[in-house]
């Protein structure tokens, strides 16, 4: 979209004028996230930058919030390093009990979410679905009922069987919120997935076992691991089921930075924060690869 | 660089081995406001109680409220062993059934053998309850904000124009509607019968609203003493232990007001069902005695429940500061004093809430 | 079988049955396939999202404590006819479950439910409760008054006769700051204590202010990715996608870094002297700050699928309106933006919907006037216990968004949401 040489003055301004606007969107966008990198590692308990930071003074950059994530909540966070001191921290200290939550929690819920979604999305696929747009409404409604209400609702459903406050109820919350975003992904695949494909392999002999796991799968498994991936991610970041329904016990790192927000804001959340943009920056990558290689499998070149 | 090495050796070690933490004996889950209040627990309760008994205590942090209590037990899956709580959370959880019933008779007499009933103060023991220390909402002020005056009276938190600046208050009707009838002349006695009648709750709002806009909300506990060092408010509400702490332990520039302070109790509750009643019940006789309340005062000021602790209170542990004339209930911080009435605030909380949440949002 | 043989004339497969037949049976038989293979999922999301949604709405008119505490005393009490105060038997019967009520512990969970109605009542009831168990004959009317004389007032008596019907429109009549007096009437709350309303409105018109934003920044950037090469616009592409998948809490937790007074955009104005040091502005724990940190978190959801319409309008239409003789402002309004129309639709709803649900950041940086109207809700679950007026907020919110939600599947049809 260059400038062409002949266009007015007028449309030159306007195309300057709209280019700068679209870098602002672009800075606002991305900046908030991009700060807070360098703020984590503030050697001051503030959330801005000191005047050593800015003339880059090595002494004004610190480790000190990182380390804080192991040591909160140890037994005895002073004693010399050692592998007692490891030990202390695994077991007792609090950002890393909420980090092994956090994955745990995905982990589980990612498997169901994906497992179930996928099943149901090939269900859906078929050509003779019935009520499949009554049916697809349904399934994605978690995505779109406000989280507030599907907690509060899932809060008296756990607590009436019992499972309120237990790892299983966590984790069968988080499958459903994630479930929505495997459909829609695996859907979204099958939909240029071309079905003449199918009557190739079955014309060919194969039987329908065969063609779905020599043919199908293959062509949609980019699909599946990017709506796994989403499913991973929305429980990852999840904290209002956690809210309501997770006990002490099984406190996430998004439950963790809530309530450390609310009373005591410590450099610590940001530390936390940048682990979770470099955990987000890795899927993302990894999405991008599955998009580039999903396209390739399917003859598809960027236009 | 120091910090990098030891991350780095953390997270291959971690890798390296898959550490497993060890599953330990007995261990109660004990609830606590957090901060230094529960620093105080732990020293003057936990760590004794712990070195006696041999049971693991784990400190959990809340910020007050029975939603949780309630969802455990009606959950059925109680996880929390022993609470520090509100007087009304107190009584109103024993009136829903969500707490078990305390005997009192295992309360252990005072040293000089005055039996408990005799040596809790007033409404310290309850059906479900059992009150530990009382503490108060006082307001406090950074010196260095003042060069002339200095705020003495509840009407100076209210007076813009004498001692400008931003007001913490915490959010919500409580305290705060009874240090604006304080403020604006009614007598500490008359308070909460003004508070029964509409036109006292109105007078009331009358009175915060002069202040509104120059008010920052806090919920939490330990947010007061951070907005005050912050500069982010040159006077706050806020329990009185809390401000102290950063006084004697951080050398904060703050000064209580104690004119006008609202003094109540905490209590020890055990939630119904809980998982490990009797070594709850245990922890509950054993942080009630009469050292143990006294060594908690060495810690944080907030005054013993028991009389017989009153005489044992010395000096602060770290700060060497003689602990008396912080207390509450000190002769000197006691003069104008309102206690916080429970039975007002359990008829009315709701409404008073509404009101309070559709006032805020105006 | 009269489907199943051919008649003759008609094409048949090889075992003789009529191909239309056999057709639809294959038919029948994939359809039944595919509703299979969506059966799992359905009944999770069925029985582990619905049904407890459903459950939590009942809440919201059904009410059942007040009766079940009330066991005896509340047949007779249904019976009275409201004129002045109740009889003897009914006191007996009141005492009765008062004592029961005190054993039991079940007293003060009725009395918080009166108390919701009538406010200040619920310490007639324990206290009641406290003492009903030293008088142990009748007359207890006189008894019951002597413990607290606010007995003799009728009104207490209407509320609790009211409360004793678990189905109770009581809920909905405060979450739209109405009220029944004591007499039964429902009229309008004191000014003081209307709120939910405001709130409604509050969150109706802050999610329009999100939408109409998130439109103004993310049109032109969506444009922009659009119509630049592919090699650019993937490299830009990351740049709407890395927020998109950045935990919610991260990014609330930036803007409170950026936006509060010793924060970054306030040191900054300082130091370029915009502003005095001790005028550093409030942009945190309003309004504002809530609608900079909302507009940012849901631009991705404006973008991507206006970015997903512009991609499929050939460029070819703008040049031919411009060879045909429009300058660019026109042949941009009249050719260009009328196709893209359904991309502003489907973001606009996208993050109307998800606006008005918002809970997190709100709660963080809204400060006093900036709460919505899940904020309260949430309030309602963990501070009130109020769970009733909690539900009928709730079911309030939920008819709003499944009503988008049924627009949104008019306009753009679900099976074409796309994640980026």
């Amino acid at each position: 979209m260059a400038l062409p040489s002949h266009v007015s003055l007028g449309e030159r301004l306007w195309f300057y004028f709209f280019r700068i606007f679209c870098a602002l969107v672009f800075i606002f966008l991305i900046m908030p996230i991009l700060l807070l990198v360098p703020l984590s590692f503030n050697v001051e308990p503030y959330f801005s930058f000191t005047s050593g930071m800015l003339s880059l003074d090595p002494k004004a950059f610190s480790m000190r919030w990182y380390l804080d994530i192991l040591q909160n909540g140890m037994v005895n966070p002073e004693a010399a390093f050692s592998w007692d001191w490891i030990k202390d921290s695994w077991a007792n200290g609090q950002w890393i009990h909420s980090i092994k939550n956090s994955f745990i929690i995905a982990f589980f819920s990612t498997i169901i979410a994906t497992t179930l979604g996928t099943v149901a999305a090939l269900g859906l696929s078929q050509s003779n679905m019935p009520a499949r747009n009554l049916i697809m409404g349904l399934l994605i409604a978690p995505m779109i009922v406000p989280l507030i209400i599907t907690a509060a609702a899932l809060f008296f459903f756990l607590s009436s069987i019992g499972l309120s406050q237990t790892y299983t109820g966590i984790i069968l919350a988080h499958a459903i919120l994630g479930t929505p975003f495997v459909v829609i992904t695996v859907t979204a695949t099958l939909v240029g997935f071309d079905r003449s494909l199918i009557r190739a392999g079955a014309n060919l002999g194969a039987p329908p076992q065969t063609v779905f796991f020599k043919v199908m799968l293959p062509l949609i498994t980019p699909g599946v691991i990017s709506g796994a991936l989403f499913a991973f991610i929305t429980s990852f970041d999840e904290v209002v089921a956690v809210i309501f329904l997770a006990g002490y016990e099984q406190r996430t790192i998004p439950r963790q930075m809530w309530s450390g927000i609310r009373e005591q804001i410590s450099p610590t959340i940001l530390a936390v924060a940048t682990i979770m943009v470099i955990i987000s920056i890795t899927l993302l990558a990894t999405l991008e690869l599955l998009r580039r290689r999903s396209e390739r499998l399917r003859g598809i070149t960027p236009h | 660089m120091k910090h990098s090495i030891k991350l780095g050796l953390y997270v291959a070690a971690a890798a390296m081995f898959g550490i497993v933490s060890s599953a330990g004996a007995a261990e109660i889950n004990v609830v606590s406001w957090g901060g230094a209040y529960t620093k105080s627990q732990v020293k003057a309760y936990h760590e004794p109680f712990t070195k006696k008994t041999g049971i693991k205590i784990n400190s959990i942090d809340y910020s007050g409220g029975l939603a949780e209590i309630k969802a455990q037990v009606e959950a059925k899956n109680v996880t929390w062993d022993i609470v520090d709580v509100e007087m009304s959370d107190a009584i109103r959880g024993c009136d829903e059934g969500l707490l078990e019933p305390v005997d009192a008779s295992i309360l252990p007499p005072a040293p000089d053998g005055t039996p408990a009933s005799k040596d809790f103060i007033d409404g310290a023991i309850l059906e479900c309850a059992v009150a530990n220390i009382v503490w108060s909402t006082i307001f406090a002020y950074d010196k260095t904000k003042f060069k002339g005056d200095k705020p003495t009276t509840m009407a100076d938190l209210f007076d813009l124009k004498k001692f400008p600046g931003k007001r913490g208050l915490r959010k919500g009707p409580k305290a705060n509607l009874e240090m604006a009838l304080i403020a604006d002349g009614v007598p500490v006695k008359d308070v909460i019968k003004t508070l029964e009648t509409p036109a006292g709750v109105d007078r009331a709002f009358a009175k915060l609203d002069t202040i509104k806009d120059s008010v920052v909300w806090w919920e939490a506990g330990a947010q007061p003493p951070q907005l005050l060092a912050d500069g982010e408010v040159v006077m706050t509400t806020a329990y009185n232990g809390r401000i102290f702490n950063a006084m004697a332990t951080e050398n904060k520039p703050f000064e209580i007001v104690w004119d006008g302070q609202i003094f109540d109790m905490d209590l020890w509750v055990i939630p119904k069902g809980a998982k490990h009643k009797d070594d709850a019940m245990k922890f509950l006789v054993f942080s009630t005695e009469t050292a143990q309340l006294a060594e908690q005062a060495r810690w944080i000021s907030y005054g013993p429940a028991r009389k017989s602790s009153n005489a044992l209170i010395g000096k602060h542990a770290t700060a060497g500061i003689d602990m008396k004339p912080h207390m509450p209930t000190a002769p000197e911080n006691f003069k104008n004093a309102l206690q916080n009435n429970q039975d007002f605030w359990a008829d009315n909380q709701d409404q008073l809430n509404e009101r309070f949440n559709a006032w805020l949002s105006k | 079988m009269s489907d199943t043989t051919a008649s003759p004339g008609q094409i048949t497969a090889s075992d003789g049955m009529s191909l239309k037949a056999k057709l639809a049976k294959a038919t029948r038989r994939s359809k039944i396939k595919a509703l299979l293979m969506v059966a799992p999922l359905g009944i999770f999301v069925l029985i582990s999202f619905l049904v407890p949604i459903a459950m939590m709405l009942t809440r919201s008119v059904y009410d059942p404590v007040v009766s079940e505490t009330f066991i005896n005393a509340g047949p007779l009490l249904a019976r009275w006819d409201g004129k002045g105060l109740p009889s003897e038997p009914v006191w007996e019967a009141f005492a009765k479950d008062l004592k029961i009520g005190k054993k039991n512990k079940t007293i003060g969970r009725a009395a918080t439910r009166i108390n919701f109605d009538l406010p200040g009542s619920r310490s007639v009831f324990t206290k009641t409760a406290r003492k009903i168990k030293r008088v142990k004959t009748g007359p207890y009317k006189e008894a019951m008054l002597k413990i607290d004389k606010r007995w003799s007032n009728p009104e207490l008596w209407m509320t609790i006769k009211r409360k004793l019907s678990p189905i109770t429109a009581g809920f909905y009549l405060n979450a739209i700051d109405m009220k029944y007096t004591g007499t039964g009437e429902i009229v309008s709350q004191p000014d003081q204590r209307q709120i939910y309303i405001m709130l409604f409105k509050r969150t109706l018109w802050l999610s329009f202010l999100v939408t109409v934003f998130t439109i103004i920044l993310g049109y032109p950037v969506s444009y922009l990715l659009a119509t630049l090469p592919m090699r650019y616009s993937n490299l830009l592409m990351i740049m709407v996608l890395l927020p998109f998948w950045t935990s919610l809490l991260v990014r609330t937790t930036s803007w409170i870094a950026l936006l509060q007074k010793q924060g970054v955009i306030n040191d900054l104005a300082v130091w370029l002297h915009i502003i005095s040091d001790e005028n550093r502005l409030q942009m945190m724990f309003n309004s504002t700050g809530t609608l900079i940190a909302m507009t940012h978190i849901l631009l991705p959801f404006m973008i991507l699928p206006l970015y997903s319409v512009m991609k499929t309008i050939p460029p070819s239409y703008m040049r031919a309106a411009r060879s045909l003789g429009a300058d660019q402002f026109t042949a941009y309004i009249r050719v260009y933006l009328p196709q893209t129309l359904p991309g502003i639709g489907a973001g606009s709803i996208l993050v109307f919907i998800l606006a008005i649900g918002y809970y997190i950041t709100p709660a963080l940086v809204g400060g006093q006037d900036g709460q919505l109207i899940s904020n309260i809700i949430a309030y309602h679950m963990q501070k009130s216990l109020n769970w009733g007026l909690a539900a009928a907020l709730s079911s309030i919110l939920l008819a709003g968004v499944l009503a988008l939600y049924w627009l949104y599947n008019k306009l753009v049809g679900i099976d074409n949401m796309s994640l980026g």
